[in-house]
């Protein structure tokens, strides 16, 4: 499932953290997408381009746009080299485009935009742009919109994270043990069910994905239901049955604390 | 500098990355003895270093720096550092004339602004001089610590511009490094802290958590040090990103050794 996440659409949140980083995913996420001919935006705001560009090759780089808002986001330089209207200014340009084809747009990162910019705001643009394809009374045809969001866990509250995630149609939380990596995917696809699925992968140092089997089988919460159930008092070097002598007894017996007229 | 934490890090001074940013942070220990490592480290490695030191007192780390092997006043006077004393021009930003913007600004202003003067302060300090040979290898920025920043009334997003644009600067146009220690107050209820650290950690290549030991203070065994390698620039499959080690200060070095594993236990 983590290697389709792109052909749903719509906004795909990855959700990272310190100890496991999201923008190895990222890359090869879009990479994927560049090697199905689409267009990939990047809007890299946390990382050099080249930085960015670095391991891939020229095929894949020149399917790559990548709009800077690294080197000086927030025009400290007062030149005339900053782009107008800021990231979410670039994002709408982004959408007016006229080429009809499929698009994905990788937000490096959207926890960048959620420190610097309204939360509302940020979300009416995402869900502008995420749901372009299905906008009633347009008339020419417009592409496949994915947007790859990076987002980092721990730098903002409940309230913000929530807002994204409800955007979202497919959520990816990074995790993994022993030096493996692992992704939660869920996945809400409309009039469906949310489904949930762990993958085990890695990222080659191409930006390929390879999954894998996890770790160690972990335990199951509820008991297979192939093997049969083991009948506990088999084999046991003592007597669980009473007769049936032993069971009048047991029942006529008077327990010390019962009040009776005998005593 | 410590020669057993440049094993720990597999590196010295004369081969040290460039272009990485390091983040140190302390949580209930005083993790300052990281602080005088890279100080010391980096101008023995000949390079450029801008001190941006809120914390302590300039004669405070060079008492430290010469049990270390290096003479911060020599180092002022030819060049090598540039060192903002914040306790003392904290000061000067009252008795300065307006027309100048002093790095520390921001305390004159009602509003908590932007640390942009500080930020062209630094770029000024770390610019390459157009002389004929290159005196020093590569830039380097030190600050400790970042969190004094929020305590003077900066906001945590403010300070991660600055950081940000420190790293545009110094990390990815000049090619240097970065090492700022930043404290995880383990406080709850201290946001800004928290996204500071968060965010800064995110931005890292290296963390280097010093932790007081669970069990509270000991004579022999002051804290143990997480390191923990992030964003390497070709992903691998598998490796060992994150390694704990426990230590002891002494007076000119400071010993590292495997978890239980001190001298004096064994």
């Amino acid at each position: 499932m983590l290697d389709s996440l792109l052909s749903l659409g719509g906004l795909v949140l990855l959700r990272d953290s310190v100890e496991w980083e999201g923008r190895s995913l990222l890359k090869a996420l879009v990479k994927k997408s560049a090697l199905c001919g689409e267009q990939v935006h990047i809007l890299g705001c946390e990382v050099s381009e080249e930085e960015f560009r670095e391991g891939f090759d020229s095929d894949i780089n020149n399917r790559l746009v990548y709009h800077d808002f690294f080197r000086d986001p927030l025009n400290w330089s007062k030149t005339e080299e900053a782009l107008p209207g800021g990231p979410l200014g670039a994002l709408r340009a982004i959408c007016k485009r006229t080429d009809p084809g499929p698009i994905t747009i990788a937000l490096d990162s959207l926890s960048w935009l959620l420190l610097h910019l309204p939360c509302t705001t940020l979300c009416q643009a995402l869900h502008a742009v995420s749901h372009q394809d299905s906008c009633p009374g347009d008339s020419s045809p417009v592409g496949k919109v994915s947007v790859l969001g990076l987002l980092h866990e721990e730098l903002h509250g409940p309230g913000p994270v929530g807002a994204l995630t409800s955007l979202a149609q497919t959520e990816v939380t990074l995790g993994g043990t022993k030096g493996q990596a692992s992704a939660h995917i869920l996945c809400r696809r409309p009039r469906q069910r949310p489904t949930d699925q762990t993958q085990w992968f890695s990222i080659l140092p191409d930006f390929s994905l390879d999954l894998q089997e996890g770790p160690s089988v972990e335990s199951q919460p509820y008991s297979n239901p192939h093997i049969p159930p083991v009948d506990p008092t088999t084999h046991l070097t003592f007597n669980l049955h009473l007769s049936k002598k032993e069971r009048e007894a047991k029942d006529s017996l008077i327990l010390p604390f019962q009040f009776s007229s005998e005593k | 500098m410590f020669v057993e934490l440049n094993n720990l890090l597999n590196t010295t001074p004369d081969r040290a990355e460039q272009g990485k940013l390091t983040l140190l942070c302390d949580a209930k220990t005083d993790g300052s003895f990281l602080v005088h490592h890279f100080l010391s480290f980096y101008l023995k490695a000949n390079c450029k270093v801008c001190f941006v030191a809120l914390f302590q007192s300039f004669s405070h780390y060079n008492i430290v720096g010469q049990k270390l092997g290096v003479n911060l006043t020599v180092a002022r006077e030819r060049g090598q550092l540039v060192f903002l004393e914040g306790l003392k021009s904290a000061v000067d930003v009252f008795f300065q004339t307006q027309e100048e913007p002093h790095p520390l600004q921001f305390l004159r202003e009602a509003n908590a602004g932007n640390l942009k003067p500080l930020f062209e302060f630094v770029r000024e300090a770390l610019k390459p001089v157009d002389s004929g040979e290159a005196r020093w290898t590569y830039p380097v920025l030190l600050v400790d610590d970042l969190s004094v920043l929020l305590s003077l009334g900066m906001g945590a997003v403010a300070a991660l511009d600055f950081i940000h644009y420190c790293r545009a600067t110094v990390c990815w146009e000049l090619k240097g490094n970065m090492v700022i220690l930043v404290h995880d107050s383990g406080d709850v209820e201290d946001e800004e802290n928290d996204i500071l650290l968060n965010g800064v950690s995110h931005q890292s290549h290296l963390i280097l958590r010093a932790e007081g030991l669970a069990t509270g203070f000991c004579r022999d065994v002051h804290g143990q040090l997480r390191i923990l390698w992030r964003r390497p620039s070709q992903p691998t499959a598998q490796r060992d990103q994150s390694l704990t080690y426990q230590y002891k200060i002494q007076d000119r070095s400071v010993s590292f050794f495997a978890k239980g594993m001190s001298p004096a236990v064994l």
